[in-house]
């Protein structure tokens, strides 16, 4: 489904991904751990095609599809979300209007009308429902004012909406309390299927307890210097990244 | 002939349709010999540095409209707030409608300026009020003052609230070649009394307009004041306009303008705090392209302790459009636990467009909080990747954050139905449907 091949990145003439090489097929979730700067986030917006960043070599490809000058409306119309550890604030439009702007500028890419509006609210009402978001959350200004267990919530309410092939949450469990964590969790399970994936970019094995992963990655140095399955992110957590980053040296 | 001789030779013609024997003909008369000394502001003054009225001055306006001219509701109701019900005060090229308007003396006076100028039972009011804090000294205003005659007069007794908020419209038919106005509005609003007041000037071709208008308002100790300016004239359509507030203890004053219309539109609006625990509020939204101008000049005068003001002015200027913001504080020595903000902030979106922006802080005081800031920048990137990133393409992203940024002034609006109009504005203005309902 995913395809990511000896891919390098840099921003500012300074590389930060060196050649990394993923497989991710319908169905599965990967997570991908690693120290701080090791390139997780930088890794998940380029997927998700920030200009910002370059890709100087390798590839990203979704079905078949190689993403090069793709621009990131238009990944995310081919099936791809990043849920931001840092969703930006948009004050004055509401969590329901920027729903129904996104929902409609993907179908209209499809060459769709616009979603009638009795079936947007129906869709809303059940993706709210299984989130345990409140409606009145729904009318408020997206993401102002929000805490970090809402605005990670609603990451994961614009997911549910918008149905993605491939979902990156990027640090979605930072800043989340255990119940929090278990909602957003609970949601990202419901939404798993045979036909889509889901990576997991974590600094802490916590969130791993309940979105399990079938493969563990660990990102040091812009490169995969391990990968397992889920009992790696235990033994991360017990020895900590020492080890990993001593051995990728030897 | 220069404009400044035209209306200075017209003022006979003026007189003939006024009582000269009204205390208030004296008024006139001083004013009109102060700008005839000073004429129209030039460049060269500080103040008029950005906003130049040459072109103006060459127009061959008329003072006086030929006719009284009318207009069916039908055909202009999409200017009146229509959603909700209003008290209105209408004119019509400078003459009032009473068709289009619906005045009231019930408990409260919310009527004409002419009758407020003539009859015996306001002149106790007159006398008080009238032309005591707008300057006598600002050429314009003196010019407004000279030819005052008509307006809107709002006289809010103590502890009153009217049912309703008021519209004051003036509209220019276009059926004169070049028509200048000169409205004049006195607005007392006593103890603890509260009024919501809309005003918007609109031409309905494209023919020449220049308004010059001046504002009185009075808010009395504990009054509320809400005032909004809307400003979205047509293309040919000049604005001045000068307001001048005078405020008591505990009153709160609310100022919005915005200005997304007209070709060339001058704001001065100036607060003097006379009491204290009061707050004056000053918020603007400015959106503009083609070859607009709007010039905002504020200043707040903290004459006494422990008040405060706010000023939140956003302004996004796209093709060959200008801006002015200059904000004037003024703390006197006595005038402690003054908190004073100050915030302009800017998106220039096209390389043509130009924004002046000035903090002016004269602060005579040592035990005060006053902020400024003014920025002139383009849209947050990361903001634009995680719009982008939802399926919203970049230039639908682009107007939704230029619609957030104007939106966040917005909060303050206290009429919902037009908080839900201005909304709209802002999403036409801004050239993109937003793909929903506001």
């Amino acid at each position: 489904m995913l395809q990511i091949k000896n891919l390098h990145a840099s921003v500012e003439d300074k590389e930060i991904l060196k050649g990394i090489n993923l497989e991710v097929k319908p169905g599965e979730v990967h997570a991908i751990m690693g120290p701080n700067g090791s390139g997780k986030s930088t890794l998940s917006s380029v997927i998700a095609g920030k200009e910002e960043f370059e890709v100087t070599e390798g590839q990203v490809i979704l079905e078949g599809e190689d993403l090069e000058d793709v621009s990131p409306e238009e990944r995310a119309h081919k099936g791809i979300f990043l849920s931001f550890q840092y969703p930006v604030e948009i004050p004055g439009v509401s969590v329901t209007n920027f729903m129904k702007t996104a929902i409609n500028e993907g179908r209209k890419a499809k060459g769709l009308e616009d979603m009638p509006a009795n079936e947007m609210l129906k869709l809303i009402r059940e993706k709210s429902e299984m989130l345990e978001i409140d409606r009145k959350f729904l009318s408020r200004s997206l993401n102002e004012g929000f805490s970090g267990g809402e605005k990670k919530r609603n990451e994961i309410f614009q997911m549910a909406m918008l149905e993605p092939k491939v979902a990156i949450l990027d640090e979605t469990d930072s800043g989340l309390d255990i119940d929090a964590l278990r909602i957003v969790s609970n949601g990202v399970n419901k939404l798993r299927s045979k036909d889509n994936a889901v990576i997991v970019i974590t600094h802490y094995q916590r969130l791993l307890e309940y979105i399990v992963p079938d493969f563990v990655h660990v990102l040091h140095n812009g490169k995969i210097v391990k990968s397992g399955g889920k009992e790696l992110a235990l033994e991360l957590e017990e020895k900590g990244y020492d080890w990993l980053k001593n051995e990728a040296t030897v | 002939m220069s404009l400044k001789d035209k209306l200075v030779s017209s003022f006979m013609a003026f007189e003939n349709n006024v009582d000269v024997e009204h205390p208030v003909h004296e008024v006139r008369v001083d004013a009109l010999k102060n700008f005839e000394n000073k004429g129209f502001p030039s460049k060269k003054e500080e103040a008029w540095k950005y906003t130049s009225l040459k072109s103006l001055e060459k127009i061959d306006f008329s003072i006086f409209p030929k006719e009284k001219n009318t207009l069916e509701y039908k055909d202009v109701k999409e200017y009146f707030i229509n959603e909700i019900d209003t008290y209105k005060i209408v004119f019509i090229d400078g003459i009032f409608s009473s068709y289009l308007s619906e005045t009231t003396h019930d408990g409260v006076d919310i009527c004409l300026m002419s009758s407020a100028l003539s009859k015996p039972m306001y002149k106790q009011i007159i006398e008080v009020y009238f032309n005591k804090i707008a300057s006598k000294d600002d050429s314009l205003t003196t010019l407004n003052t000279a030819f005052s005659k008509e307006g809107a007069y709002i006289y809010i007794p103590k502890n009153k609230m009217p049912k309703k908020p008021i519209e004051i419209i003036h509209f220019a038919t276009g059926n004169e070649a070049s028509l200048m106005l000169q409205p004049r509005n006195l607005v007392v609003v006593e103890e603890n009394a509260e009024v919501q007041i809309l005003e918007r000037h609109q031409s309905l071709t494209s023919n020449e307009v220049l308004t010059n208008c001046v504002t009185e308002i009075f808010a009395a100790d504990s009054a509320i004041v809400d005032y909004y300016k809307i400003q979205n004239d047509a293309e040919n359509a000049s604005l001045i306009d000068n307001t001048y507030v005078n405020q008591k203890n505990k009153s709160v004053v609310n100022v919005h303008t915005f200005s997304f219309g007209g070709k060339l539109t001058r704001n001065n609006l100036n607060f003097f705090q006379n009491g204290e625990y009061m707050d004056s509020v000053m918020k603007g939204v400015t959106i503009l392209g083609a070859k607009q101008h709007v010039d905002h000049h504020t200043l707040v005068h903290h004459i006494e302790p422990n008040c405060e003001s706010h000023q939140d002015y956003k302004g996004i200027f796209a093709e060959n459009s200008t801006g002015v913001f200059n904000g004037k504080i003024i703390v006197d020595k006595i005038a402690q636990k003054t908190n004073a903000f100050q915030q302009n902030n800017n998106i220039l979106i096209s390389d043509k467009a130009t924004i002046n922006t000035k903090p002016q802080l004269e602060i005579f005081a040592d035990d005060v909080k006053c902020s400024h800031g003014c920025t002139i920048g383009q849209l947050d990137e990361d903001a634009m990747f995680y719009l982008q990133s939802r399926g919203i393409p970049q230039k639908e992203a682009r107007a939704l954050l230029m619609y957030a940024f104007a939106n966040n002034v917005l909060a303050s609006v206290r009429i919902p139905e037009l908080k839900i109009r201005i909304n709209k504005l802002i999403a036409n203005k801004l050239g993109v449907n937003l793909g929903f309902d506001i």
